[in-house]
C-alpha cells in the first residue's frame, strides 16, 4: 500500500529522521543552556539552507534564543540592478539573452528582463549553461548568457567556455559571485553580532572546507560546512553552538560525504583558469573586494562586456520605483533585519510583484518566508 | 528551437508584463489566489442576483444547486485543455468525463442524470485520434454510471487551437448538498487516496523525463467512492473539495477560508506514492501544489471519521485513504503543514509550478 511506502520512504531517507531531529534540537538546547546567554546569533550564507529550514519548519522546532539568520546567499539577490541593466540593453539591441528563470524579475534600474521582453526584447529562460549552449547552435543570431550563481554554478559556466566547439555566436555575461570575501564583509558589519557561520555544502565540495581556514583565522568565528538535509542542517548547528560554547574558532566539517578539505581540484581549476575574482557591488550590500567573478582577459572573445558596446544611457532617463526607496533587502541579506521588519512585505511586495529581489528568487529570503510562514508561532 | 525551450515559455508566459498593463497571464489559469480573484472580480462579477436560496455563483463551489420539493438539482460545468492530450494514465476524454462527474459528486450528487459534450477541434487532428477520446469519454462514462445526452461539435482552422479543448456540463439531484465551506473545528482531514499523481505524470511527459513508467495520472470517476463515504455516516462529512489545479494546498486554503477555520495536516500521514516523492524531489516540486483529478478531500465530524475512512478503503479508488488532519479554531483561513520536525505554513501555488531551475 502506498501509504505504507510512503512512511517506509520517509525513513529510508535517513537524514529526515523525526527522531533523531528532535534528539539534536534537545543537544542544541543543552549547549545553549551551558552557554547560558539569552541570544545566540548564526548566520548561513546559502538559500539552499534557508529553503530547507523554511520547508521543514525547522525555526519552528529550534530553541526560540538561537537565532539563525540568512545572510548573502542567494545569487540572484545580490546581482546589482547595472549588471541587470546590461542584459535588459543587450536584450532590447536583438540579442538573445538566455539566463535562469529566477532572474527574469529581478528589478534593473529601469526595468526587469520580464518587462525588457514584453517591450519586445529576446529572453529565453534555460536551466543550464550547456542548454545555453544548444541555444546558439540552432539560431544565427547572437546568443548571450547571462550567468548568475555563485562558484557552484560558475564551474557549470567555465565547463563550457572551455568546450571546444563552442558556437561563435554565444558568449556570456557574468554576473557570478564568490561566497568567501563577502562572510569577511558581513563579520565587520556593525550590528550583525554573528557568532558563527554555516557554510554552504554544496560550495564547498568544489572550494573545500579548508578555504574556510583563513577566514576562522582573521575573525575569530567558527565555521561550520553543512549539508541540506533536515538532519544535516541540525548536525551542523550543533557543531556550531558546540563551537561557540568553546570559544573554539576553527573550521568543522559536518558533511563529510560529500565534502573533502582540499575540495574538487579539477573543478577549481577549471574555475579559475576562466575567471578572475574582482571588486564590485552586491546588490544592498556594499562593494565585496573579490566578490565578483568576471571572465579572464583570453577570453575576451566569449565575453559579452567586451565584445559588445553595451550602451545603458538609455536606460538611465528611467528612475527607479518609489516602493523600491523603502525595501531594505540590503539589511535583510547583510543579517541586521528581518522579512517581517520591511513596510512592504506582503503587502506591496509579493512573490508574484515583487519589489525588491529578496522576493524574486526562490532562494531569497522574502520569498521563502512569504512562502513557509518565516519564524511562527503555530 | 528545442522542444523544451518551446514548453519553458509557455511556462513563463506567467510572468507579469508592464505592471499598469492589465492582462490575462497563465497564472489566473491555474487554480490559485489569482484564479479566484479573476472570477470573483471580472467573471463572475455583474450578473443579476439568483434565487437567494440557492448555491450560486457568489458562492464560487463546485456547481450551482437549485433547490427542489424533495432534493437539489445540481448543475456544474468545465472546459477541458491539457497538454499533451494523451499522457501516462489517461486522455482528454477521460478528463473530460471525471472532471464533470467529480465536481458533481463533490457537491454530493453522486447520479448524475446526463452530461452535455461540446467539442472544439483543430483542423488536421486526426480521426482516429477523435475516436480515442469518444472511446475513453465512453469508459468513464461506464466506469462513472453516467452518460452523454447532448453535445456540440466545432471545427477551427489549423493553429487557432492547441489540438481539442472539451466541455462538458453535469446535471445531476441530490438529497442533501454538500458544501466546501462546512468545517468546524475538530473535524478530521482525509484524503480518498494518494496525492500528486496526475500532475507530475504529466509534467514528466511534457519534460520528456522518464522515472522507470511508475507515473500515472488519476484521472478517474470518483463518485461512486464519494456515496460510499457519504452514506457509511449521513450528515457527518461536512465539506468536499476536488483537489485539482492548485493540488491540495489550494484546496485546503479554500476550505479553510470559507469555512473560518484553521487546519493542521502531517506530512507523515499524507499519502503520496513513492514514485511521486522521488519525482517530486528531483524536480523541486511540493505534491501539495500539483494537481489530482481522482481524489476528494474531505471534512468529516470527528466521531464519524473511522467509519468514513473504512468505507473508502472498501472501494478500490479509496484503498490509500487516510486521515491526515484536522480543523482548529485558531490560525482561521491558514493550513498548516506539522512535517515531524516542525510546523510551518502551506501557500498556495503562484503560477504553474516549474521544475526547479538550479
Amino acid at each position: 500500500m502506498p501509504e505504507t511506502l510512503a512512511r517506509d520512504d520517509v525513513h529510508e531517507l535517513k537524514f529526515r529522521d523525526p527522531v533523531k531531529a528532535r534528539a539534536l534540537t534537545a543537544a542544541i538546547e543543552r549547549v545553549l543552556d551551558e552557554i547560558g546567554r539569552d541570544r545566540v546569533s548564526v548566520m548561513h550564507v546559502c538559500g539552499s539552507h534557508e529553503q530547507s529550514i523554511a520547508k521543514f519548519g525547522l525555526r519552528s522546532a529550534l530553541p526560540r534564543r538561537l537565532s539563525v539568520i540568512m545572510g548573502p546567499g542567494c545569487p540572484v539577490c545580490v546581482t546589482d540592478m547595472p549588471e541587470v541593466d546590461e542584459a535588459v540593453a543587450l536584450a532590447l539591441d536583438g540579442k538573445v539573452v538566455a539566463t535562469y528563470g529566477d532572474m527574469l524579475k529581478v528589478p534593473g534600474t529601469a526595468m526587469s528582463l520580464a518587462e525588457a521582453e514584453a517591450q519586445g526584447g529576446r529572453v529565453e529562460v534555460v536551466y543550464s549553461a550547456s542548454q545555453a549552449i544548444d541555444l546558439a547552435r540552432g539560431t544565427d543570431d547572437e546568443v548571450v548568457f547571462f550567468a548568475s550563481g555563485f562558484e557552484t554554478t560558475a564551474v557549470a559556466t567555465a565547463a563550457v567556455v572551455l568546450e571546444e566547439d563552442m558556437p561563435a555566436n554565444f558568449s556570456v555575461l557574468s554576473a557570478h559571485k564568490y561566497i568567501p570575501p563577502v562572510m569577511e564583509i558581513v563579520a565587520e558589519m556593525p550590528g550583525t553580532n554573528v557568532e558563527g557561520f554555516l557554510a554552504a555544502g554544496h560550495a564547498a565540495t568544489i572550494t573545500g572546507s579548508a578555504i574556510f581556514e583563513r577566514f576562522v583565522e582573521r575573525h575569530g568565528i567558527p565555521v561550520v560546512v553543512a549539508g541540506f538535509e533536515p538532519l544535516d542542517i541540525l548536525a551542523g548547528l550543533l557543531k556550531l553552538v558546540e563551537l561557540i560554547r568553546d570559544g573554539s574558532a576553527a573550521v568543522a566539517n559536518t558533511f563529510p560525504r560529500c565534502v573533502t578539505a582540499e575540495g574538487n581540484l579539477v573543478a577549481q581549476e577549471r574555475l579559475w583558469r576562466v575567471f578572475r575574482a574582482t571588486g564590485g557591488n552586491w546588490r544592498g550590500i556594499a562593494h565585496v573586494p573579490n566578490g565578483n567573478l568576471r571572465l579572464r582577459d583570453e577570453f575576451a572573445g566569449v565575453d559579452a562586456r567586451r565584445r559588445f558596446a553595451i550602451d545603458l544611457t538609455p536606460l538611465w532617463g528611467h528612475a527607479p520605483t518609489t516602493l523600491l526607496q523603502s525595501c531594505i533587502c540590503g539589511d535583510i541579506m547583510a543579517g541586521v533585519a528581518a522579512p517581517t521588519d520591511c513596510d512592504l512585505f506582503g503587502k506591496e511586495c509579493l512573490p508574484g510583484n515583487p519589489v525588491g529581489a529578496c522576493m524574486v528568487s526562490n532562494e531569497g529570503t522574502c520569498k521563502i518566508w512569504h512562502q513557509y510562514g518565516g519564524h511562527p508561532e503555530l | 528551437m528545442s522542444h523544451a525551450s518551446i514548453e519553458t515559455r509557455r511556462a513563463n508566459g506567467a510572468m507579469p508584463r508592464r505592471p499598469q498593463e492589465r492582462i490575462v497571464t497563465l497564472m489566473h489559469g491555474a487554480g490559485g489566489r489569482a484564479m479566484r480573484a479573476l472570477v470573483q472580480d471580472t467573471l463572475a462579477a455583474g450578473f443579476p442576483a439568483g434565487a437567494p436560496w440557492a448555491v450560486g455563483l457568489e458562492a464560487m463551489d463546485d456547481g450551482a444547486a437549485i433547490p427542489l420539493a424533495d432534493g437539489w438539482l445540481v448543475v456544474t460545468t468545465d472546459s477541458h485543455v491539457v497538454h499533451p492530450w494523451e499522457f501516462p494514465g489517461g486522455d482528454i476524454g477521460r478528463l473530460s468525463i471525471s472532471g464533470t462527474v467529480n465536481d458533481l459528486a463533490m457537491m454530493g450528487a453522486t447520479e448524475p442524470l446526463g452530461l452535455t459534450s461540446a467539442i472544439v477541434v483543430e483542423e488536421g487532428f486526426a480521426l482516429a485520434d477523435l475516436e480515442r477520446v469518444q472511446s475513453s469519454m465512453t469508459t468513464a462514462c461506464l466506469e462513472a454510471g453516467a452518460t452523454v445526452v447532448t453535445g456540440d461539435t466545432k471545427v477551427m482552422g489549423r493553429g487557432e487551437l492547441d489540438g481539442i479543448v472539451i466541455n462538458t456540463t453535469g446535471v445531476a439531484l441530490a438529497r442533501s448538498v454538500v458544501r466546501d465551506s462546512g468545517l468546524v473545528p475538530g473535524d478530521r482531514i482525509v484524503m480518498t487516496g494518494t496525492i500528486g499523481d496526475h500532475g507530475i505524470a504529466l509534467m514528466a511527459a511534457r519534460h520528456g523525463l522518464d522515472f522507470d513508467g511508475g507515473l500515472a495520472s488519476d484521472v478517474a470517476p470518483i463518485n461512486r467512492l464519494v456515496r460510499l463515504a457519504l452514506d457509511a455516516a449521513p450528515g457527518a462529512v461536512r465539506a468536499m473539495k476536488d483537489p485539482t489545479r492548485g493540488g491540495v494546498a489550494s484546496a485546503l486554503h479554500e476550505m479553510a477560508e470559507k469555512s473560518g477555520v484553521g487546519i493542521v495536516v502531517e506530512a507523515e500521514r499524507i499519502p503520496v506514492s513513492p514514485a511521486v516523492r522521488s519525482a517530486a524531489e528531483i524536480l523541486g516540486l511540493d505534491p501539495f501544489h500539483i494537481a489530482n483529478e481522482g481524489k476528494a478531500i474531505l471534512g468529516v465530524a470527528a466521531q464519524a471519521a473511522d467509519a468514513v475512512l473504512a468505507a473508502l478503503r472498501s472501494h478500490p479508488r479509496g484503498a490509500d485513504a487516510a486521515i491526515v488532519g484536522e480543523c482548529i479554531d485558531r490560525q482561521v483561513g491558514r493550513v498548516i503543514l506539522d512535517t515531524g520536525f516542525g510546523r510551518r505554513l502551506v501557500t498556495e501555488p503562484e503560477g504553474e509550478p516549474l521544475p526547479r531551475i538550479c
